[in-house]
């Protein structure tokens, strides 16, 4: 129950007096205050700073430290306080959720002092109000990923007993591990650099030939650039051949995108060598060399400034991918208008509206080259207003891309939005689950036998021991009041679960053996498998299943439905179904637990009820047909 | 001079942002302000209510100063503007109930708490109708029992009113309940009732006949003095 709300017990049994007069049992009996003392304050001593409050407000919460009896061991004898040897600031906010029902997580405080004090005091982090829960979470996340850098990191102390395939893995992912690897890296390093170089250097041209042309380096020093190539590649290709070996699952590492440029950066020199005579399509695959920079890459690993860049463009894939979409529907747009504004002028460039694009872009990203020029009013009036949008198109996502490139850097979350979701969901279920205590907590009292007025059928001895585990007084308060209710009403609250059993039982009844005179004993008794009794009724062939089969005759009801309340004792499921209710003509074997019954829902008119009481009234009352449920398997 | 289509357009487009540009000075349609400022006041002065004195209420009520105190605290916990209006009673109501609706009883419970009819409780109603329940005799308790009853508060109680209540009643136990609560069970709750109060048999409940009767059943005698220590 929420904290406020338990100050209005009083009132809600006060007006449980309203049920009195209608209610035709005897109510059960209050449950007696114990030692009904006056309102007292409490001193909680935390760390030398005095927290007074009332002892009724950490009564609130029974199931925390400060709400049950374990705080006693806190207590301090001579001062008369309770000692806390904890952090005061954040015992102000355990106070406040004791006194205001809501728990706060105050944004300075640091998330793993915070949870330890919550994990002290008994209080699960579930419970801290939708205006604080989102930054929780979001910090306990942050928390959780830098302990797993931090894990991370430490992986590096090699451990012992490694294969050779294993250490030049290792060797291979992180060169500074021995002094083999660094040397390695920085050859593969200096290779790639000299490769790309060489690539850069063959286009310049080198000095003219005797016949006044220029030509590129690459043809004036065939062999030397030649050369250079052999070496490049051959030192790539051994590395490739070596990673291939290391690699601890090799199909994996075939796939990876490093090793597919790896293989398209020497690819080309094979082939080269395989069709020398045809340029064109060595010269194709020469440019596929150029895939060789994106080795350099790999030094990203150890570039903390490349690694967040590269995470950044990742994680924006949905803000560029919205920059990309926008630009799109505004390009087509644009060049479509433009099209048809440039139609009417001679000599217009804008061809078609595919031709416009061109023009769109270069006026929408301010580059403005001049090749394609508006001539007409209508096209300059558009041709301006494109410009001035371009602008705001793109200037709009940036922002995202840039908070976002921040909030990598500072360590911020990797795992998905849908995470999230999801984690949102299972926080309200397990809100819901805690608060399902409260009518639980009822019907579990309940089955324990708390009635005071059978006791004839007390329960077996564990079940007494349960009995005497101390319910709060407000939750013995909250039943007693549920207790009345039912009494005036002269129902009872079940679980879901039994509520649906017994329409299972009832609907294997047969119904059409029931004949038509029914005894004048009232029909209350329920069959559902997991009702006992104790006292065999006499054979209530005509009380079916779902009494409202039959009107109750409640004017009998009086000494005789009260005993029957009184028996009836909903077990928990996992007892032996061997002492089952008394029906002979029951179907034997009835799987009570299986809760995958599709019902149908049928009418069946009321039969005639001839009781001896002669309720002129009753009958005349259900005219209207009462409704059955009757499972259809 | 002709003008093609897209001129006329592309005109047209101008003359719109030149309005657009006016509109954001606040040149264009002065008119469109004024409106917006009715839009902008929010809820001014959330009503608050403070209580009489403590000694009137001493005075009003079988309550004593402690007593009255520790009320008041709670009271002004869950509703700090010191009235508690029907959404808040019915939702503090059905909190005690969770396997039913008890909405339709809250409503009748706060027409009987809310004694001037002014659609909230104050605190003076709350501890005045505690004290009846908690600290009145009998025959209060049983009166404070039929006003509760009487919803359109004439002195009579119909069956159709018994009949609300009872639904309401029978409404707070929810779906879940062995036995079922069927479509008549109030009705015929509602009946019994009828039968035993109704003395003349002329189809209502005058007050006399309800406290009459009652004093007679041992039972409802017997409950009525369940929650004298509840505070």
């Amino acid at each position: 129950m929420a904290a406020g709300v338990a100050a209005w017990l009083p009132f809600a049994r006060a007006a449980a007096i309203g049920w009195m007069p209608v209610a035709n049992l005897p109510m059960p009996v209050a449950p007696a205050g114990k030692n009904k003392r006056q309102d007292e304050m409490i001193i909680l001593n935390v760390s030398g700073r005095r927290f007074e409050t009332w002892r009724n407000t950490l009564d609130r919460y029974p199931d925390t430290l400060l709400g049950s009896s374990e705080k006693e061991f806190f207590y301090n004898e001579e001062t008369k306080e309770y000692f806390f040897d904890r952090d005061p600031d954040v015992f102000r906010s355990v106070l406040n959720f004791y006194r205001t029902g809501k728990l706060h997580y105050p944004r300075y405080e640091c998330i793993s002092s915070y949870d330890e004090e919550l994990a002290f005091f008994g209080i699960i982090s579930e419970i801290i109000g939708d205006c604080c829960y989102e930054e929780y979470k979001d910090r306990k996340r942050e928390n959780a990923e830098r302990l797993m850098d931090d894990q991370e990191d430490n992986k590096d102390a090699k451990p012992p007993n490694m294969t050779c395939r294993e250490t030049m893995w290792r060797a291979f992912e992180n060169p500074h591990t021995s002094t083999m690897a660094l040397v390695f890296y920085y050859v593969t390093g200096f290779f790639i650099a000299v490769s790309v170089i060489t690539n850069v250097v063959e286009t310049v041209p080198c000095g003219t030939s005797p016949n006044q042309k220029e030509v590129p380096c690459g043809e004036r020093y065939t062999v030397a650039f030649f050369c250079m190539d052999t070496a490049c590649v051959m030192i790539f290709t051994v590395e490739y051949l070596m990673r291939l070996f290391a690699a601890p699952s090799r199909y994996r590492f075939m796939r990876s995108v490093m090793s597919i440029i790896d293989v398209v950066a020497i690819l080309p020199y094979y082939i080269g060598l395989v069709m020398t005579d045809n340029e064109d399509v060595s010269g194709a695959f020469v440019t596929l060399r150029v895939f060789r920079v994106f080795r350099i890459f790999k030094f990203s690993r150890h570039s903390q400034g490349l690694r967040i860049l590269g995470y950044t463009l990742k994680s924006c894939a949905s803000e560029l991918g919205f920059l990309l979409f926008s630009l799109t529907m505004a390009i087509i747009i644009f060049a479509t208008v433009m099209f048809y504004a440039e139609k009417g002028s001679s000599s217009s460039k804008f061809t078609s509206i595919p031709a416009s694009f061109w023009y769109t872009i270069v006026t929408m990203t301010t580059l403005g080259y001049g090749d394609m020029v508006p001539k007409t009013i209508a096209g300059k009036i558009f041709g301006s207003i494109c410009s001035l949008s371009g602008v705001l198109v793109i200037a709009l996502p940036v922002p995202v891309i840039v908070s976002n490139f921040s909030r990598i850097y500072h360590q911020n979350q990797r795992a998905d939005k849908r995470r999230a979701q999801k984690m949102q969901k299972a926080r309200l279920a397990r809100i819901r689950i805690s608060k399902q205590g409260t009518s639980n907590a009822f019907l579990h009292s309940k089955r324990n036998g708390l009635f005071s007025e059978a006791p004839e059928f007390t329960s077996s001895t564990e079940e007494d021991q349960r009995l005497n585990k101390s319910t709060s007084l407000l939750e013995s308060q909250h039943h007693h009041l549920l207790h009345c209710l039912e009494k005036t009403t002269n129902h009872e609250f079940v679980d879901q679960q039994y509520y649906q059993q017994s329409y299972l039982e009832a609907g294997l009844q047969n119904y059409p053996s029931r004949s038509p005179s029914l005894s004048s004993r009232d029909g209350v008794s329920g069959t559902c498998c997991t009702r006992r009794s104790k006292k065999q009724h006499a054979p209530l062939q005509n009380a079916s299943g779902p009494a409202h089969m039959q009107p109750l005759t409640q004017v009998h009801a009086h000494p005789r439905g009260l005993q029957e309340l009184s028996t009836i004792h909903i077990q928990p499921l996992s007892t032996s179904r061997s002492s089952l209710n008394m029906r002979v003509d029951e179907p034997a074997s009835l799987n009570c637990q299986s809760s995958q019954i599709t019902t149908a829902i049928i009418s069946i008119p009321t039969p005639p009820v001839t009781t001896s009481d002669g309720d002129a009234h009753l009958r005349a009352g259900p005219a209207h047909q009462n409704v059955v449920k009757v499972s259809a398997l | 001079m002709e003008v093609d289509g897209m001129e006329v357009f592309a005109i047209a487009v101008v003359v719109a942002m030149f309005v657009v540009v006016l509109k954001q000075f606040g040149v264009w349609e002065p008119l469109s302000l004024e409106g917006k400022i009715c839009d902008g006041e929010f809820e001014l002065s959330m009503v608050r209510h403070q209580p009489e004195g403590l000694d009137q209420l001493q005075a009003q009520t079988q309550f004593t100063r402690k007593e009255l105190q520790s009320l008041y605290r709670g009271f002004k916990n869950e509703c700090p503007s010191g009235l508690v209006d029907e959404e808040t009673f019915k939702t503090i109501y059905s909190q005690f109930f969770p396997q039913g609706d008890a909405t339709t009883y809250a409503h009748f419970l706060f027409n009987a708490f809310d004694m001037d009819r002014n659609g909230s409780i104050r605190f003076e109603d709350f501890v005045i109708g505690l004290s009846v329940l908690l600290r009145g005799s009998v025959t209060e308790k049983l009166r404070w029992a039929f006003n509760l009853y009487d919803i359109n508060k004439d002195g009579l109680i119909t069956k159709e009113e018994m009949m609300s209540i009872m639904t309401s009643i029978y409404d707070m136990m929810g779906r879940y309940t062995l036995p079922s609560v069927r479509d008549d069970s109030p009705y015929e709750h509602v009946e019994r009732f009828f039968q035993k109060m109704d003395r003349n048999r002329d189809g209502v409940v005058t007050i006399d006949e309800f406290i009459e009767t009652c004093q007679k059943d041992e039972n409802i005698m017997a409950s009525m003095q369940l929650f004298e220590n509840v505070i």
